[in-house]
C-alpha cells in the first residue's frame, strides 16, 4: 500500500487550467523527485498537497485512506511536511523557539526550556547538525536554517516531506550534506517529494521521476530507465504550434554593449551585445541571474564592476531614473509589485515615466495625458471600460499591455521584457510577441528574459544562457537552436 | 464624510436649538422701529441698559434712532436696577408721562419695573417693550461657526503637510512638537531682535518667516535620515518630536515668551476679510494650494505613487528620495506656520504648545479618508477629518459635555471613521484575498 496516493487532481484559476487530473503515488522511504518546466503545475500540486490550495476534484488518500486536507494546519496535522525556497523561520528566534513554535513544551504553563533544549539537540543531531539550538535563525547559514526546517517537520512527526527546490541556495557541500540527511530520513520509511531543476541532483537522490507539463503528468518512472536526454525531452517536449509570428531580422550596429558585468554571486563577469533591430533572449532557470543582470542594466541596482555602453556612450546609471533618461525601458518581472501602482487608475500608470512630457511648467496636462493614452489603449487594444480603472482589476495580459504602453510612449532605445508573457493568456501573448518584433524592427535594441523555452526559441534572434551568475553559453542562431541545447546549458 | 459632517452639524444644531435675543446694534434698530410703530412719532421712552459695551452700544443707538424719528427720549440708564428706580422717580417728580420703557432681555426682568403701575403711578402706565426674540440653533450662530473654524485652524494647516506625506507612504509625528518650537522661536526672536513690545511690522515678519524656515529645515534634515539610512519613518519622527520638544522648552527656558507687540494678533485673531478670520483665510489658501498640487503637477502625482508603490515608482522614474524629502520638509514648514499662528492667538509663544497635536492631525486626516498605508488620499478629505472633529468638540461644549467624555467620544469617533472606510474597501475583513493567480 502507497504511503500517499494523490488521484485525479483538477484545479483551475481564472483563465489557467492549472492541473488537469494529475495523478501521483509516493510509498515510504521513496524520494520522488518532480520535475517540469516553470508554470508546469508542480507547485500548485503541492499547494494541493500543503492544504494551501483547494481542488476542484480529485482525492487524496494516505495508506490507503481517503482524506480532506482543508488548511496547512490540517495538512500538518496529517503528518505533511512542506520545506520551501523561502523558509517559515522567525529570523528573531533560537532554532529551538522556532522548532516548537506553536507546539511548545510547557510545563505548569511555563516554557520548559531544558526539555526542549534536549529535545531540539536530539533532533538536530539525526539529521547530522550539531549547532547550539538557542542561536537566533538569523545568525545561522541557510543550510543551518534549512535543517531547522526539517528538524522542526521531525518534531511534528511528519512522514511526508515536500521539498521545493531545496538546493537552490545551497553551496556544493550543502547540497552533499542535505543529501545524506535525505537518505537518513529515507531509512526512517519518510516518503519524499523532491522539487528540483538541477538533473544531476535529480539522478543522484531520487529513486523514481514524475515529470509534469502543463498541469498534466506526462511521464513517471524509475530514474534508472531515464537518460538525461529522455528526461530533458520530456520536460520540454512540446511540439510548436503558430504560436509566435513571423520574423525577418535586419540587424544593424551593435547598439547595447555590456562588459564585465558583476554583482556579488547573483551576476559574475557577464559581456553581450544587442544590436540594432535585434531580439536577443536571456535564457536559464530562474535563480540564474537573469533579472538581476536586467536590474543593472536599469540602474536599479548598483553593479560592482562592469561597463554598460549605449551607442559608444558609456552610462554610469545611478537610478532607474539614469537609465531612462538614456533611453532604457525594464518591464519588469513582476508587474503587481514593480510594474505597476495597483491601486491607482490605468492612466495614471500609464503616465508615471512620462510626466515630463506630459506637463508643464510642473502643471500636468491631463487633457494630452487622457488623449496620448486613449490613443495607445486602441492601438494596443487594451481591455479597458475606461481610462480611471484601477490597474488592481485588469486580467494580467490587460495589466501587461498598460506596462508595455507606458515605456512605448517613452520611446526608449533599449527594452528589457523581464518574462513578458508571464501569467499572460495566448492570444495578449501572440500581440506581445507582434509588438516586440515591431519595436526591434524599427531600430531598437531588444533585451528579452523568458522561462519558458518555446517562447525563448520563437522570439528571439540569439540566445544567452545564463547559470548560477555566468552567461555559460550562446546560440547565435535562435532559429535553429532547440530546447534541449538550452536546457544543457542551463543546467550545466 | 460630507455626509457625516451634515448630520453632526444637523444633530448639534438641532439640540443647540433654543431662544436667541438680538443684542446691540440690531437690538436697537428692531426695537426703534417697534416702539415707533406702536407708539407714534411723539412717543415718549426711557431706556433701561446695563452698563456694558453690548448694552451701552445699544442703548446710544436706541436713542438715537427714537430721536431721529421724533419721539423723546427722558433718560438713559446705564447701571443697575437701582439707577433705574432714581430715573423713574425723577420722571414722576418732574410730572412727566411715558409710553414705553425700553430694556434689554436683561433689564426688562429688573423687579423695579415689576409694579409700575402701583410705584409710580403718574407716570401714566408706560409699557415695558424689548427687542424681539427668535429661535434658532446656538451651534449655527455665525460667532460661532467662525470660532469653529479658528479653532480648528492650527490642526487644518499642520494636517495639509501630515496628508501629503501620508499618501507619500509615511508618517510625521514631529509637528505638535515644531508648534512649540517655532511659535517659541518666533516670539524670542521678536523679543530679542525685533524690539519686544515695540515691534515693527518689518521685524514681526521676519521673525515669523525666521522661526518657519527652521521649523522646515528640521523637516528637511527628518526626511533626509529617512530617505538616507532607510529608517522607518515612525521611529525617526519620534526621535525629532522629543528632541524638537526639548530644544523648545531649552529655548525658552521653560517659560512662556509674551514680549510681543499688540500687532502680533493679526494673524491669529484679525478679521480683514468680511470679518472671516484671517487664519481661516490662511487655511483655506494653503488646502486650494494643496488640492492644486496633489491633483494637478507632476510632483503631485509623485507624492501618490511614492506612496502607492514605492518600487513600481522608483522604476518609473520617480525621484522617490527627492519627492519623500520634499513631503518632510512641507510638513515641517506647515507645522511651523501652524506654530506661528498659534502663537499669534495666544499672544505668546509658549513650550507647552501643539501637545498631542500631532495625534488630533492624523486622526483628521484619517477620518478624512486617506489611508495610511499610503498612495491614497483627497487634501479636501482632510479639511472635512478636520472639520468633523472640531465640529464634535464644538458640539459637546455646547451640550455642557465635559472634556473627560469628549475625549472618549472622539476616540470613539476615529474608530468609527476608519472601521467606515475599511467597510466602504469591501468588508470587514480588511485584506483583499489575493485572488488565484497561478505560480507553479
Amino acid at each position: 500500500m502507497p504511503l500517499l496516493q494523490m488521484i485525479g487532481i483538477e484545479k483551475s484559476f481564472p483563465g489557467v487550467r492549472a492541473l488537469t487530473g494529475v495523478n501521483l503515488t509516493l510509498a515510504a522511504g521513496e524520494v520522488l523527485a518532480l520535475v517540469g518546466e516553470n508554470g508546469a503545475g508542480k507547485s500548485t500540486l503541492m499547494k494541493v498537497l500543503g492544504g494551501a490550495v483547494e481542488p476542484d476534484a480529485g482525492g487524496i488518500r494516505i495508506n490507503g485512506d481517503e482524506v480532506r486536507i482543508e488548511s496547512p494546519l490540517g495538512a500538518r496535522r496529517l503528518g505533511i511536511a512542506m520545506i520551501y525556497q523561502e523558509f517559515n523561520l522567525v529570523p528573531a528566534l533560537s532554532a529551538r523557539e522556532n522548532i516548537f513554535l506553536g507546539q511548545e513544551t510547557t510545563r505548569g504553563g511555563f516554557i520548559a526550556h531544558d526539555e526542549e533544549r534536549r529535545r531540539a539537540t536530539e533532533l538536530l543531531a539525526r539529521i547530522g547538525l550539531d549547532f547550539d539550538p538557542e542561536i537566533p535563525c538569523r545568525r545561522l547559514s541557510v543550510a543551518q536554517q534549512q535543517g531547522v526546517e526539517i528538524a522542526k517537520a521531525l518534531s511534528l512527526n511528519a512522514r511526508i516531506l515536500v521539498l521545493d527546490e531545496p538546493s537552490a541556495a545551497l553551496t556544493t557541500r550543502e547540497v552533499e550534506r542535505l543529501f545524506a540527511i535525505i537518505r537518513q530520513l529515507q531509512t526512517h520509511g519518510l516518503g519524499i517529494i523532491y522539487i528540483g531543476h538541477r538533473l544531476e541532483e535529480i539522478f543522484e537522490i531520487a529513486d523514481r521521476v514524475m515529470v509534469m507539463r502543463d498541469g498534466a503528468n506526462v511521464g513517471e518512472r524509475a530514474i534508472a530507465n531515464f537518460t538525461r536526454a529522455q528526461l530533458i525531452e520530456m520536460m520540454v517536449g512540446r511540439e510548436l504550434k503558430d504560436e509566435f509570428p513571423k520574423r525577418t531580422a535586419t540587424i544593424g550596429e551593435p547598439r547595447l554593449v555590456v562588459k564585465g558585468l558583476r554583482r556579488g554571486s547573483a551576476v559574475r563577469d557577464v559581456s553581450f551585445m544587442v544590436h540594432r533591430g535585434e531580439i536577443v533572449a536571456l535564457a536559464g532557470l530562474v535563480g540564474a541571474g537573469r533579472t538581476e543582470v536586467a536590474r543593472l542594466l536599469f540602474g536599479a541596482d548598483a553593479r560592482d564592476a562592469g561597463e554598460i555602453k549605449l551607442d559608444g556612450r558609456s552610462l554610469e546609471l545611478r537610478s532607474p531614473r539614469d537609465a531612462i533618461a538614456a533611453g532604457i525601458g525594464l518591464l519588469t518581472e513582476d508587474r503587481k509589485q514593480q510594474g505597476l501602482v495597483l491601486a491607482h487608475s490605468v492612466r495614471e500608470n500609464f503616465g508615471l515615466p512620462n510626466l515630463d512630457r506630459l506637463s508643464r511648467g510642473g502643471f500636468l496636462r491631463l487633457a494630452n495625458e487622457r488623449e496620448e493614452f486613449a490613443r495607445y489603449t486602441s492601438a494596443m487594444r487594451i481591455k479597458i471600460s475606461d481610462g480611471e480603472q484601477r490597474a488592481r482589476n485588469l486580467s494580467g495580459g490587460n495589466q501587461q499591455k498598460v506596462v508595455i504602453a507606458k515605456w512605448l510612449a517613452r520611446n526608449c532605445e533599449v527594452l528589457i521584457f523581464d518574462e513578458p508573457t508571464r501569467g499572460v493568456d495566448v492570444g495578449a501573448k501572440y500581440e506581445i510577441y507582434v509588438l516586440m518584433n515591431e519595436l526591434a524592427a524599427q531600430g531598437k535594441a531588444i533585451l528579452t528574459i523568458s522561462s519558458d523555452l518555446p517562447e525563448v526559441l520563437g522570439v528571439a534572434d540569439r540566445i544567452l544562457v545564463m547559470h548560477e551568475g555566468r552567461v555559460t553559453g550562446e546560440l547565435a542562431n535562435a532559429r535553429a537552436a532547440t530546447q534541449e541545447q538550452i536546457m544543457e546549458l542551463a543546467v550545466a | 464624510m460630507v455626509l457625516a459632517l451634515l448630520l453632526l452639524c444637523a444633530f448639534f444644531s438641532a439640540v443647540t436649538y433654543s431662544e436667541q435675543h438680538l443684542s446691540g446694534v440690531a437690538a436697537a434698530d428692531q426695537l426703534a422701529t417697534a416702539i415707533i410703530k406702536q407708539f407714534g412719532p411723539g412717543a415718549r421712552v426711557l431706556i433701561a441698559a446695563r452698563d456694558q459695551p453690548e448694552d451701552a452700544a445699544f442703548a446710544e443707538r436706541l436713542r438715537q434712532r427714537l430721536t431721529s424719528a421724533g419721539a423723546s427720549v427722558t433718560e438713559v440708564v446705564k447701571g443697575e436696577p437701582k439707577d433705574a428706580r432714581a430715573a423713574l422717580q425723577r420722571a414722576a417728580d418732574s410730572q412727566s408721562k411715558l409710553d414705553a420703557i425700553a430694556g434689554t432681555e436683561a433689564t426688562r426682568g429688573w423687579l423695579v419695573f415689576a409694579e409700575l403701575a402701583k410705584d409710580f403711578p403718574s407716570l401714566g402706565n408706560p409699557v415695558l417693550v424689548q427687542p424681539r426674540s427668535y429661535r434658532w440653533p446656538n451651534f449655527l450662530k455665525r460667532e460661532n461657526l467662525l470660532n469653529i473654524t479658528n479653532q480648528i485652524a492650527v490642526i487644518a494647516i499642520l494636517a495639509v503637510g501630515m496628508t501629503v506625506v501620508i499618501i507619500a507612504g509615511g508618517i510625521d509625528l514631529s509637528v505638535g512638537s515644531l508648534i512649540a518650537l517655532a511659535a517659541v522661536a518666533a516670539c524670542l526672536l521678536i523679543r530679542d531682535f525685533a524690539g519686544g513690545a515695540n515691534a515693527a511690522a518689518f521685524g514681526l515678519t521676519l521673525s515669523c518667516l525666521a522661526a518657519i524656515a527652521g521649523s522646515g529645515a528640521v523637516g528637511a534634515f527628518t526626511g533626509a535620515v529617512i530617505t538616507r539610512f532607510l529608517v522607518p519613518p515612525f521611529v525617526v519622527t519620534l526621535g525629532v518630536m522629543l528632541m524638537a520638544s526639548g530644544g523648545a522648552y531649552l529655548l525658552a527656558q521653560g517659560q512662556s515668551v509674551y514680549q510681543v507687540p499688540d500687532s502680533f494678533i493679526w494673524l491669529g485673531r484679525g478679521a480683514n476679510l468680511f470679518g472671516v478670520p484671517n487664519a481661516v483665510v490662511l487655511m483655506l489658501t494653503l488646502y486650494v494650494a494643496a488640492h492644486v498640487m496633489m491633483s494637478r503637477t507632476r510632483l503631485g502625482r509623485y507624492l501618490y505613487a511614492v506612496g502607492g508603490n514605492l518600487e513600481a515608482a522608483r522604476l518609473s522614474g520617480v525621484p522617490v528620495k527627492r519627492v519623500q524629502l520634499f513631503a518632510y520638509t512641507l510638513s515641517g514648514l506647515l507645522a511651523g506656520l501652524g506654530g506661528i499662528v498659534m502663537a499669534s492667538q495666544l499672544k505668546s509663544g509658549s513650550p507647552t504648545y501643539g501637545q498631542m497635536y500631532e495625534l488630533y492631525v492624523i486622526a483628521a486626516v484619517v477620518v478624512g479618508g486617506t489611508s495610511l498605508s499610503g498612495g491614497e488620499g483627497k487634501i479636501f478629505g482632510t479639511l472635512i477629518g478636520a472639520f468633523i472633529i472640531a465640529v464634535i468638540q464644538n458640539g459637546m461644549n455646547l451640550m455642557n459635555v465635559e472634556s473627560y467624555t469628549q475625549k472618549v467620544v472622539l476616540g470613539l469617533v476615529i474608530l468609527a471613521a476608519v472601521l467606515l472606510d475599511k467597510l466602504k474597501q469591501g468588508g470587514w475583513r480588511g485584506g483583499r484575498a489575493p485572488n488565484g493567480t497561478q505560480s507553479a
